[in-house]
């Protein structure tokens, strides 16, 4: 035999089955296809097309910025290139949201695909994930431009350690969504929470006011959150170097743990993920 | 002979767990955390194992909800098996359904790259394809519509075509051809027909008989979850067709309000049909023999009885009405039968009802009317609504 040999065996006493996947088979172009699809549908029939997934941030860093920082003026908020440095918290704000959004419903959205088809759930998962980067790598372009009107210009270096900050903000996004994923198909409460819990979170992570307003107790607990780090990491190599970040607020060890959780949230994620996956067809 | 096995399936069992109350909402879930809960296991499939050779055409046939369609997620892999272990040697394709993934939003274009890559074929494969799998398909002129206003039929054309091209060396196919003109369908037998020579395995999950009788080697023939038998195809379509009688005569007598009436000085104990090799069964056949078994509950008086027979078609139509009468049938006899050498009947359910009465005076001791059914399995080809055994002559 010189063909793989593919098994599924299910031992009495375990919870993870043995599924052996046919190892010739390649589920890169299957990725692909899904996410070029999601972003071909999601502004299908709109006439400005994905336009409007560049308008979205910029509607609400407008109406932020008048209600922020010109008629209520929040200390801090003076600082050198404040509108950037809001438009780049939303940006990455708005990635992180809807990135997680979109995995917690596309097993249950998928179903019939699932039901129908073998293929590892993980394809579902990723092929979203890469459908969220290239949104967000188009409202990057945005701003570019505001960079350049404001004549900022980051060392090559800065950038290099920005793509770092995405990477650890993709992994966030990719633990989050295993976790969000694997839960909603059984409990579609997740919807609510999920919705709920964003809100919180958006205003845990600073991204309207600046850090240097909120009292040390609460300030370390904010910058411990992995969105407040990444963000304000974000603006500091690109925007404005006096952000206040997880460094400046947190000193011992314990200002690494930030930069642990989405490691951590990837593993247990894909693990429990995995686990849950094997039952996806029939509870979904 | 181990090396030309293509699929290899030992004791698979697959219990789904049905939970008396769905919990879908954690709110629900929190109301009962302390309460046990209970369930009701319903087995889906029950300790099958089967083997496929390499290059064989195998069907799996079996009545609505016997389990046939889980069997084959499980084979696929979308099901992971409860107890038991499938192995495939070969690549397979993983779907079972054809069209799937299919968006009507999409041109039929794009339709061909994103469900050619969910069945594994990478963009360039695609490409060097697409002009075949459109021209089979018969869509030249709509390429570039969207799919949502194809009729059903062109969808299955478009589907069909793009999942012969997976190149895997097992196929798995449901019922894919219940859908589709004519036409079409002849193209896709015609494929079958190419596959099964270039020796690739196929399982194949039908309720039609005449495709299981054409193209399969061997059959599963499943019912309630087990397996009944793995047999020829000759033998399978016998056992599916007696199997879906059955269930048939069960629904007809349920339907029909028995009426039986009678003084009961003797009674009906109970009517059986036998076939020709004198074994009890409700399926007969078309010019074989047939004996009508109808025991009674012995008297101690011996009372002369008279026995009436009669025979309806399923819409009511009687048909022949054969009794006793002149020949000495005591009441102290058990069982009294009632043969043919030669069934003249043709394929179709008929009822049968069965009188005693008494020789000398009118008194009718017990009459079950259309009370006890059965069926008969056809010569193929014949009309009209019985066989005639002549012989033909040319001179």
């Amino acid at each position: 035999m010189d063909t793989a040999v593919t098994a599924f065996t299910m031992p009495l006493f375990t919870h993870t089955p043995k599924v052996e996947i046919n190892a010739s088979r390649n589920y890169w172009s299957m990725v692909r296809e899904l996410a070029l699809t999601d972003f071909k549908l999601k502004y299908q029939g709109s006439f400005f097309g994905y336009l409007w997934s560049l308008m979205k941030p910029l509607a609400i860093f407008g109406v932020l910025y008048l209600v922020f920082s010109v008629f209520v003026r929040i200390p801090g908020s003076d600082i050198a290139n404040y509108p950037v440095y809001l438009l780049l918290g939303i940006v990455l704000w708005n990635y992180f949201a809807e990135s997680t959004n979109n995995a917690m419903r596309s097993i249950v959205d998928k179903g019939d695909l699932i039901r129908k088809v073998y293929f590892p759930r993980i394809v579902i998962l990723i092929s979203n994930s890469i459908s969220a980067l290239i949104t967000l790598l188009l409202n990057l372009l945005i701003i570019v431009v505001f960079m350049l009107i404001a004549q900022i210009y980051p060392t090559p270096l800065a950038v290099l350690g920005f793509f770092a900050l995405t990477l650890e903000l993709y992994l966030l996004c990719l633990g989050v969504s295993f976790f969000l994923a694997a839960l909603f198909v059984r409990f579609r409460d997740f919807a609510y929470i999920w919705e709920v819990a964003l809100q919180l979170l958006f205003y845990a992570s600073a991204i309207i006011f600046p850090l240097s307003i909120v009292p040390g107790r609460y300030l370390q607990l904010l910058t411990l959150s992995p969105i407040t780090q990444i963000i304000q990491d974000a603006r500091k190599l690109l925007i404005s170097p006096a952000t206040i970040t997880t460094f400046d607020s947190v000193h011992s060890w314990l200002h690494l743990i930030p930069y642990i959780i989405p490691l951590l949230l990837t593993i247990f994620g894909y693990l429990y993920f995995e686990r849950a996956a094997s039952r996806f067809a029939e509870d979904v | 002979m181990s090396k030309n096995v293509a699929i290899s399936v030992s004791e698979v069992s697959k219990s789904f767990r049905l939970p008396h109350e769905r919990y879908s909402s954690l709110k629900q879930s929190a109301m009962h955390i302390f309460s046990k809960r209970t369930y009701s296991n319903f087995q889906a499939v029950e300790d099958i194992s089967f083997e496929v050779k390499q290059g064989e055409f195998f069907g799996i046939v079996g009545r609505n909800g016997c389990g046939k369609s889980t069997l084959l997620k499980m084979l696929a892999g979308i099901y992971v098996p409860t107890r038991g272990s499938v192995k495939i040697h070969g690549s397979l394709s993983p779907f079972i359904e054809l069209g799937v993934g299919f968006n009507p939003e999409l041109t039929a274009r794009e339709n061909v790259f994103l469900n050619g890559a969910i069945l594994g074929l990478t963009r360039k494969e695609i490409e060097e394809r697409f002009g075949e799998i459109i021209t089979f398909a018969e869509l030249e002129e709509f390429v570039d519509q969207k799919l949502k206003n194809f009729s059903s039929g062109m969808q299955v054309r478009l589907a069909f075509s793009i999942a012969i091209q997976a190149q895997s060396e097992i196929l798995l196919v449901d019922e894919v051809l219940a859908v589709g003109d004519s036409s079409f369908q002849k193209k896709c037998f015609d494929v079958f027909r190419r596959l099964k020579k270039e020796g690739r395995t196929i399982v194949f999950v039908t309720h039609d008989m005449t495709n299981v009788q054409e193209f399969c080697d061997r059959v599963l023939v499943m019912g309630e979850g087990k397996k009944l038998a793995l047999t020829g195809p000759d033998q399978a379509s016998d056992l599916y067709n007696r199997l879906n009688a059955e269930n048939d005569l069960d629904e007809m007598e349920q339907l029909n309000e028995q009426s039986r009436w009678g003084n009961g000085k003797v009674k009906i104990k109970s009517v059986e049909f036998l076939d020709a090799s004198g074994k009890s069964s409700r399926v007969l056949k078309t010019g074989k023999a047939m004996t009508v078994r109808v025991t009674i509950e012995p008297t101690k008086e011996p009372l002369p009885l008279l026995v009436g027979l009669a025979f309806y078609q399923a819409d009511g139509t009687h048909i022949a009405g054969p009794n006793s009468d002149g020949v000495a049938i005591s009441s102290h006899e058990s069982k009294i039968e009632f043969s043919i050498d030669k069934l003249p009947l043709v394929e179709d359910t008929y009822y049968t009802t069965v009188a005693l009465f008494s020789q000398k005076s009118n008194e009718t001791y017990d009459y079950i009317d259309k009370g006890f059914s059965f069926a008969v399995g056809g010569v193929k080809h014949s009309f009209g609504n019985m066989a005639l055994f002549g012989e033909w002559r040319a001179k």
